[in-house]
């Protein structure tokens, strides 16, 4: 009863907020609303990813073609296109070539699918799936996005300098993202890089704190943990992850800070370049790659995992089916979390490190690989006998799920030293990431979007454009990453500007060929996305309060929900997300705020003793 | 194979334009209020899953046999038999698992798609079935990861004594490799002595040193073991002699190594790939600079006798660098003239 009573004089207050005139800036840009946030994260995602997206062309056009005169891309990359005096045919710059591709991996890694992803859908969906008004800090959770939105203006500033941005690679590996001498993009692109970082690592800290207090203190009455959704799981687990590993890499940051300004040496010792021996001794640089994939490893992790809590939600929803296996999906979770920060010198079998701790990594990665075996299976159960909706958010989601598998098997050749000798740093990387975490976790943030449109804008994005887009990006990408194996497999090495200079890397300039097109397809799809997204924004059809018939909490709102979520009390939540097409209810599906006690017909015997429990404890519970 | 990459490039490009085609009709389209499952749609996106299955699938088989020959770089070394039997291996372990979850997903999703009158079977948990896939997983995955910690600790245990003891050091552009002639012992060095001629930085105080030479190419003994120790002169380069199945980073301040058997000579390669200009290379794959794509060095392997003989012929550095004997010190000047065959007029002054 008490809680009841608790609940009137929140609605009370929150009505009052509701009617507050909010001017334009306070509604739309320095807003503390989390719905607002988690659209002003998506939609710098959207923009990040085509940059990024277009910056990759480019060096696939290099790649695919690499007699090709890119004398028309010189109005928009001017220098970095040289013309050849003689021919006047442009070719990329050699070292812009790099600074394309360090600034795409760049983007896309942090900017797109952990700000993008998780920026959006744990603002979105934390205090929505939860029952809660709004974040624990509205206040630090606008911070965080204008933290990231002055990291993106920044990072992005830093592609306009003339000496170019940071091209030693996204894992800025020392000496060569520490001295402006071995590579023009080490100078001032690097330093803006390093600080577009910290500021980055900044917001995803005031983002991750945020997400943990609001779920483990603003859940509503009946939400345990045994009762939130897979997709509240996974983004919890992230914010963990995030918040355990972002700081190492801000430390790392911080020693490259000083080797490159201040004259220390950490990741520096006996280098002579440029004519002259520096005086820095005793540094190291493996030291740095330990730093940094204390991050980098997670990192896949905090891109993957809400992807993954995501497919989740969506594959249960339109198989129709309650999500196979929940507690071992959420075993799976926290094994992966754990496992996560206890891998990351798999990165570097070959660096140089001792080979005994290789082994050990070698032991400790492919047991990773039994949890996520586990998370395929039950997806793929989910799936059996059920009544499968194909909306574009679960093509989107059974994609995910095959580059998942498709990606996460090459993993057991990378995790294993003595393969990863012959395959560290080629095409086959390239391969494994790109469809595991690139395109997996790429594939949960686009069927998130088409999913959760409705919630955001009230509208519905179109269900064909839809088709077209997972269709076309589902065999592109395919067509991009798969081939690379072969490369891989061939020997050719990653972030090659060409590869004529070696007999052995000769061949499938045919295969490059082909994979350059489809990149460029791939990408034009996107366009289609996007297209989709804007217009239905405004002219989509309007959305019905839950659209997929689905179980959770964000669906009892209204269809635009204001500030503070629920008009009303908050609902109470009475059972697991899942109760779908279960036997002897009237309908497939059975909200969490609907109690045992209505719905005698399906309960479950246990769940009849629950029944009799709401029945006996409080009937004035539930307030309407 | 161009014809074919046409079509298929053909093909997308017809994609595109029917979408574009769609994209005026569909708005339209969008406008229209259905509530329900779109049961039509519905079944065509099932049917492309299974379409998408047998295609793709058809498709990966076809070209994983016919270019085979394309991406399996031919085997030059003892343990790299070995790496390429656990790859296939592991291939072959993964390859069915693939396989058979991908045809699980895109059956099922093709087999249980939307039909108005039927029901989905609520099916919320079997502990066996899980426990089944989590043990099948973990007992594989122990059995791969054991064989391949044996091969790994084999790879990575100490050189034989008797192995060929070679330095290989990467900088901005290029691989420059220092034999330790006739003593078998390479000299030390110092990274501050790195001039334009002297680019190992070699210690010429040290009389290991004074016999060195730093041929063109790497030359390598058929059969016999061999220990690179590698470092690296500015930034982190990587050693790949994709061949033998080798990769090791290059690391300023931090030396590493890796040690190998060459199993097939240059010439036994060029007869075996049946290409007469065939020759082994050493690539960097650790992102270096703007140069790194072109970080190359012709690697030989020689039959052991002709290794021998190659051995001989080369100059020691000091022989062809003369101007450096005067940062040998005194004592061991008259050793540095008889091991490096410089004969001056000055050195007979100084052995009189």
């Amino acid at each position: 009863m008490s809680t009841a009573h608790i609940e009137l004089t929140d609605v009370m207050e929150h009505d009052d907020h509701g009617h507050h005139e909010q001017s334009f800036i306070s509604k739309y840009i320095f807003s503390t609303d989390h719905k607002t946030i988690a659209k002003q994260f998506l939609i710098s995602g959207i923009v990040w990813a085509l940059i990024g997206g277009i910056l990759s062309f480019i060096f696939r056009l290099q790649l695919g073609f690499p007699n090709m005169d890119m004398a028309w891309l010189r109005p928009f990359l001017g220098e970095w296109i040289n013309i050849d005096a003689a021919t006047g045919i442009g070719k990329l710059d050699t070292e812009f070539y790099l600074a394309l591709v360090t600034m795409h991996g760049t983007i896309m890694v942090f900017f797109v699918l952990t700000a993008g992803l998780s920026g959006t859908f744990s603002n979105f969906l934390i205090p929505l799936q939860i029952g809660a008004r709004d974040m624990a800090s509205g206040f630090m959770n606008m911070l965080s996005y204008w933290f990231f939105f002055t990291s993106s203006v920044i990072m992005f500033s830093s592609m306009f300098i003339s000496t170019g941005p940071a091209s030693g690679g996204w894992v800025i590996y020392p000496p060569l993202s520490a001295l402006p001498q071995a590579i023009s993009g080490s100078g001032l692109g690097m330093t803006l890089w390093l600080v577009a970082m910290a500021l980055f690592i900044v917001s995803t800290l005031l983002g991750g704190i945020n997400y943990i207090a609001t779920v483990i203190n603003m859940r509503t009455d009946g939400m345990s943990f045994s009762k939130l959704p897979l997709t509240i799981w996974a983004f919890f687990l992230t914010a963990i992850l995030g918040l355990l590993s972002f700081p190492v890499l801000l430390s790392a940051a911080l020693l490259l800070i000083l080797d490159r300004s201040f004259g220390t040496s950490f990741y520096l010792s006996e280098i002579y370049i440029g004519g002259e021996a520096l005086p820095n001794m005793g540094g190291s640089p493996v030291l740095f790659q330990h730093l940094f994939w204390f991050l980098g490893h997670p990192e896949v992790y905090i891109v993957l995992l809400p992807s993954l809590g995501i497919t989740s939600e969506i594959i249960s929803t339109n198989s129709r089916k309650p999500i196979f296996g929940y507690r071992a999906m959420i075993g799976s979770m926290l094994g992966i979390a754990f496992l996560s920060f206890i891998v990351w010198a798999h990165h570097m079998f070959v660096s140089g490190m001792n080979p005994f701790v290789g082994s050990i990594f070698v032991l400790l990665t492919l047991i990773i690989a039994v949890p996520s075996a586990i998370k395929a299976f039950n997806y793929i159960t989910t799936l059996w006998k059920g009544n499968i909706v194909f909306t574009p958010a679960m093509l989107f989601s059974i994609g995910l799920v095959s580059f998942f598998i498709a990606g996460g098997i090459t993993g057991i050749f990378l995790g294993n030293a003595a393969l990863d000798i012959q395959l560290h740093d080629t095409y086959f990387v390239v391969a494994h990431f790109h469809l595991v975490m690139g395109s997996a976790a790429f594939f949960g943030m686009v069927a998130g979007v088409y999913h959760w449109f409705p919630k955001m804008f009230g509208r519905m994005m179109d269900r064909k454009l839809g088709y077209i887009h997972f269709w076309v990006s589902f065999i592109g990408i395919y067509s991009v990453f798969f081939p690379m194996h072969y490369i891989g497999i061939a020997g050719f090495p990653r972030r090659y500007y060409s590869f004529t200079n070696f007999d052995a890397f000769s061949t499938f300039a045919d295969l490059n060929a082909f994979i350059t097109i489809s990149a460029g397809v791939t990408f034009l799809a996107q366009l289609v996305f996007v297209f989709n997204f804007f217009y239905s924004i405004y002219k989509g059809k309007k959305a019905t309060p839950n659209p997929w018939k689905s179980n959770t909490l964000e669906w009892t709102t209204p269809i635009n929900p204001g500030h503070g979520n629920w008009p009303g009390a908050i609902p109470k939540v009475y059972r697991w997300p899942y109760d779908y097409s279960k036997p002897g209810a009237k309908d497939d599906f059975i909200p969490q705020t609907v109690p045992y006690s209505e719905t005698p017909e399906s309960n479950l015997p246990h769940e009849q003793e629950l029944a009799e429990k709401e029945k006996k404890g409080d009937t004035g519970i539930k307030v309407e | 194979m161009q014809t074919l990459l046409l079509g298929i490039s053909v093909v997308l490009v017809l994609v595109i334009l029917f979408m574009i085609f769609k994209l005026t009709t569909l708005i339209g389209v969008a406008k229209g209020s259905k509530t329900d499952v779109d049961a039509g749609s519905n079944k065509v996106n099932a049917s492309l899953m299974l379409i998408f299955l047998i295609v793709s699938g058809i498709i990966t088989l076809w070209f994983s046999y016919s270019w085979f020959g394309d991406y399996h770089l031919p085997v030059a070394s003892d343990h790299g038999v070995i790496t390429d039997k656990l790859f296939w291996i592991t291939m072959g372990i993964t390859g069915v698992a693939f396989v058979l979850t991908q045809i699980l997903l895109f059956y099922f999703a093709f087999r249980y798609s939307y039909k108005k009158n039927s029901t989905a079977t609520y099916y919320p948990d079997n502990h066996k079935l899980e426990l089944v896939w989590t043990l099948v997983p973990a007992v594989v995955l122990t059995v791969l990861i054991l064989y391949g910690l044996k091969v790994w600790n084999n790879i990575t245990s100490p050189a034989p004594q008797e192995a060929e003891v070679i330095e290989v050091m990467g900088a901005q552009f290029a691989w420059r490799v220092r034999y330790p002639g006739e003593d078998n012992k390479l000299g030390r060095y110092d990274y501050r002595k790195i001039d334009a001629s002297n680019a190992f930085g070699m210690d010429l105080s040290d009389k290991n040193s004074l016999d060195d030479f730093v041929p063109r190419e790497l030359h390598l003994p058929k059969g016999k073991p061999v220990l690179l120790k590698i470092r690296a002169r500015d930034v982190l380069h990587s050693v790949f002699l994709p061949h033998f199945r080798l990769k090791m980073d290059a690391v300023p301040g931090m030396p590493t190594q890796f040690w190998f058997v060459p199993s097939k000579s240059t010439e036994d390669m060029r007869k075996e790939t049946g290409n007469p200009d065939f020759n082994y290379e050493l690539a960097c794959t650790e992102i270096c600079g703007k140069g790194h794509f072109s970080m190359r060095m012709l690697v030989v392997v020689d039959e052991p006798a002709d290794y021998e003989a190659w051995k001989k012929e080369q100059k020691t550095w000091l022989s062809l660098n003369p101007e450096y004997m005067s940062q040998v010190p005194e004592e061991l000047k008259e050793v540095a003239m008889i091991s490096s065959g410089i004969e001056t007029s000055e050195s007979k002054d100084s052995s009189l």
